[in-house]
């Protein structure tokens, strides 16, 4: 994986992502559905994400690694998620 | 439920969707276990016992998995509301057995925290101790025992490892005699959503405060995961393998799934010559044979491929793979709208309608899995090809139209493909127009793969079939013998012309004549009236009924289905011929699949809105097809 050297400078949505990019997540913001489904799967502020699957026919969804676990879920609701260069 | 069943003190177990719960349940309760329904939603109830020493049982509850208690979904509900209120279960439970995945911790203890903030007596059960442990993971049970201020079971459940230690704690916390209702828990007050986003961070905090203290350590990748995930969920080569597992799902239900029913068939027909020799000719023994036999016998047939469906569908659900289905799917369906769950529903539906529904448990939000049932009877289920069969031959030229392919091959796969495709455009158009609404999160889980176990998949098999003959017992029983009683009664007066069939003088011949006017318009003639009235019971149904009122009108000759096939030649046009054939893509005939969609929705509402559409729909294909054909001079 090339993830390391693609890491973004600016602050950017993980929905906006490819496959291997990644960071911490700085913002999780959007519908307080959808926000507090994210948290309770792990994906809260500080914590590594990356892209590491595609689905096929556009990229979307995405499976992200997070807390050791995968969680798919659409571009989206990816996007409700922000993250930053290390 | 009587007062001191209410306070039968019991065990329940709680845990995330993958945490391997069901398996733990499996594991402590063996076959002792009944499944039922949470009454007013259709959410599994499992309830088990373990034999205590001296005879007396402990009751366990495998509750629905979940994530959080802040619900999302309806099974999410369920166990929030056991838990929390008395209007499901009466009482709370003496003990509540949290169940966590031992390979992801992090997200497990979540549930966990959330689960302590009620106060319940308490243990925490790390499942998956093995994988855990070949990933690295060096926890020290102790100190997360002190920290979350419960006993810490480290098990396998897969392998009934580590269950004793459990088993005493369950048997020493709980004691035998039921309590009164005033000693438990009082009902909690809860406004929803309970926890705001900022707890939700706060309890992560607190989880790493703690896996931190218990030297958790990060656990290594797992390894044969990824590598099976580069793969499976590979944009080209995952597609492929779909097809391919998707392909040999479907060879194996048809193919073999016809050896038992075919057997099936035999012993059905074995049981009516049985009793026909031993009981008198009377109405007892048509009652029994051409009403009980026939007819559920005729449903009954369908339980080979219905099993075999559920054995692909837990395999793949218990190895870790549906999801990636689902995954690899949901772009496709979110054209339509629907979830990429959705497909698997779907797909059972070309076997039968019935474990389709049955399957769109799976999907979360009750918007998108009412959509999927609602168009499952749209995918062309195995009764259906009986009837297609029959009417290709009749009516469809087998001449080759190129190469390889011939006509009748090409219409029946165009049958096919229309179920499908209206299939698709109506699921469009209820997500459009009735069922409007935020787009649901599609947020899934990838567990890790496991080795499916085979005792979880035959148990599951195992209730499945309970479920199918129990209504086959029940609802289709009752509809065959309606169906038989209409079908024989009134007898043909003394003097009547011994050249018309007897079956056009009962309630069904005049049913079918009643409603020719109708179906007139479309084409059909009152025999037809009278099949898609016993074809209610079951599509297929539909040719036995045709069977018989053409053989005794041709003069009582054995007719089988070719012979069959060239009288429907002779007396219909083609015009009613391809009119019928389209009637059978989209009519709801089959009234399994009606109580099934009761059951599952639990209410007469949506069986009556899905008969009520797909009729339609079928008359009005029908009626351009049969004009059509008409116009074009056919």
């Amino acid at each position: 994986m090339t993830g390391r050297e693609t890491l973004p400078d600016q602050p950017l949505p993980l929905g906006q992502m490819s496959k291997g990019q990644g960071g911490y997540i700085c913002r999780i913001e959007g519908p307080e559905a959808t926000v507090r489904r994210l948290l309770e799967m792990g994906m809260v502020e500080e914590a590594y994400v990356e892209i590491v699957h595609e689905a096929p026919f556009g990229g979307d969804p995405v499976a992200v690694r997070v807390r050791g676990g995968l969680l798919a879920l659409r571009r989206q609701e990816a996007s409700c998620v922000t993250v930053r260069k290390a | 439920m009587s007062v001191s069943e209410l306070s039968q003190p019991y065990v329940a177990l709680v845990g995330s969707p993958n945490s391997g719960k069901t398996s733990l349940f499996n594991a402590l309760t063996g076959g002792r276990q009944r499944v039922g329904n949470y009454p007013g939603v259709t959410v599994e109830r499992k309830e088990g016992s373990i034999e205590r020493p001296g005879g007396h049982r402990l009751k366990i509850l495998d509750l629905p998995g979940t994530y959080t208690l802040d619900a999302n979904t309806l099974d999410e509900a369920v166990t929030r509301d056991v838990l929390l209120t008395r209007k499901i279960e009466g009482a709370p439970p003496d003990l509540l057995v949290a169940v966590a995945d031992a390979t992801n911790l992090e997200r497990s203890l979540s549930l966990v925290l959330e689960l302590k903030e009620l106060g319940f007596p308490m243990v925490l059960v790390l499942n998956m101790m093995d994988l855990a442990r070949s990933r690295g993971l060096a926890i020290d049970l102790e100190t997360l025992s002190r920290e979350l201020g419960m006993p810490v079971f480290p098990v396998v459940a897969v392998k009934k490892e580590g269950l004793d230690p459990l088993l005493e704690e369950m048997l020493r916390r709980v004691g035998e005699k039921p309590r009164p209702l005033t000693q438990t828990f009082p009902e909690h007050t809860w406004t929803l959503p309970r926890h705001s986003p900022e707890e939700v961070r706060a309890r992560y905090r607190e989880i790493d405060r703690i896996l931190n203290r218990a030297n958790a350590g990060h656990l290594k990748p797992a390894r044969w995961t990824d590598r099976i995930d580069r793969a499976v969920l590979h944009p080209l080569w995952g597609s492929l393998l779909l097809v391919a597992i998707l392909t040999f799902v479907f060879q194996s239900i048809f193919n073999w799934a016809s050896y038992p029913m075919d057997l099936i068939e035999r012993g059905i027909g074995l049981l009516s010559e049985g009793l026909r020799a031993l009981l008198p000719q009377g109405w007892l023994q048509n009652l029994l044979i051409d009403g009980v036999l026939a007819g559920v016998g005729s449903v009954v047939v369908f339980l080979p491929q219905i099993l075999m469906i559920f054995f692909f569908i837990l395999l793949l659900e218990d190895s870790g793979y549906m999801a990636r289905a689902a995954f690899l799917m949901d772009r496709q369906m979110g054209r339509v709208g629907l979830h990429g769950r959705a497909f698997i529903p779907l797909l059972s539906s070309f076997a039968c309608a019935i474990p389709g529904i049955m399957a769109a448990r799976t999907i979360e939000n009750p918007r998108d899995r009412l959509t999927t049932i609602l168009i499952s009877p749209l995918m062309a289920c195995s009764a259906r090809l009986p009837v297609y069969t029959l009417l290709i031959s009749a009516f469809i030229p087998n001449r080759v139209v190129w190469g390889p392919f011939r006509l009748q091959g090409l219409v029946m796969l165009g049958l096919y493909a229309l179920g499908l495709v209206t299939g698709l455009i109506v699921a469009w158009i209820f997500k459009k127009a009735v069922f409007r609404g935020p787009t649901p999160t599609f947020l899934l889980e990838l567990p890790t793969y496991k080795w499916p176990s085979l005792r979880n998949v035959l148990i599951g098999m195992w209730e499945r079939a309970r479920l199918f003959l129990r209504r086959a017992g029940t609802v289709i029983l009752a509809v065959s013998v309606a169906i038989w009683f209409l079908s024989s009664y009134p007898k043909p007066p003394a003097d009547a012309d011994s050249s018309r069939p007897a079956i056009t003088y009962s309630l069904a011949g005049r049913i079918g004549h009643a409603i020719e006017p109708v179906i007139r318009p479309i084409g059909f003639d009152w025999s037809i009236g009278i099949g898609l009235l016993t074809g209610m019971a079951a599509r297929e149904v539909i040719v036995g009924t045709l069977a018989t009122v053409y053989s005794v009108e041709d003069g009582g000759a054995a007719v089988g289905e070719d012979a069959l096939g060239r009288i429907l030649q002779r007396r219909w046009s083609l015009a009613t011929g391809l009119s019928l054939l389209v009637y059978f893509v989209f009519a709801m005939q089959c009234f399994s699949t009606l109580a099934v969609v009761r059951r599952e929705t639990n209410s007469w509402k949506w069986p009556a809105v899905l008969f009520l559409y797909l009729t339609g729909l079928a008359y009005l294909a029908s009626f351009l097809t049969y004009r059509i054909t008409l116009y074009l001079g056919a």
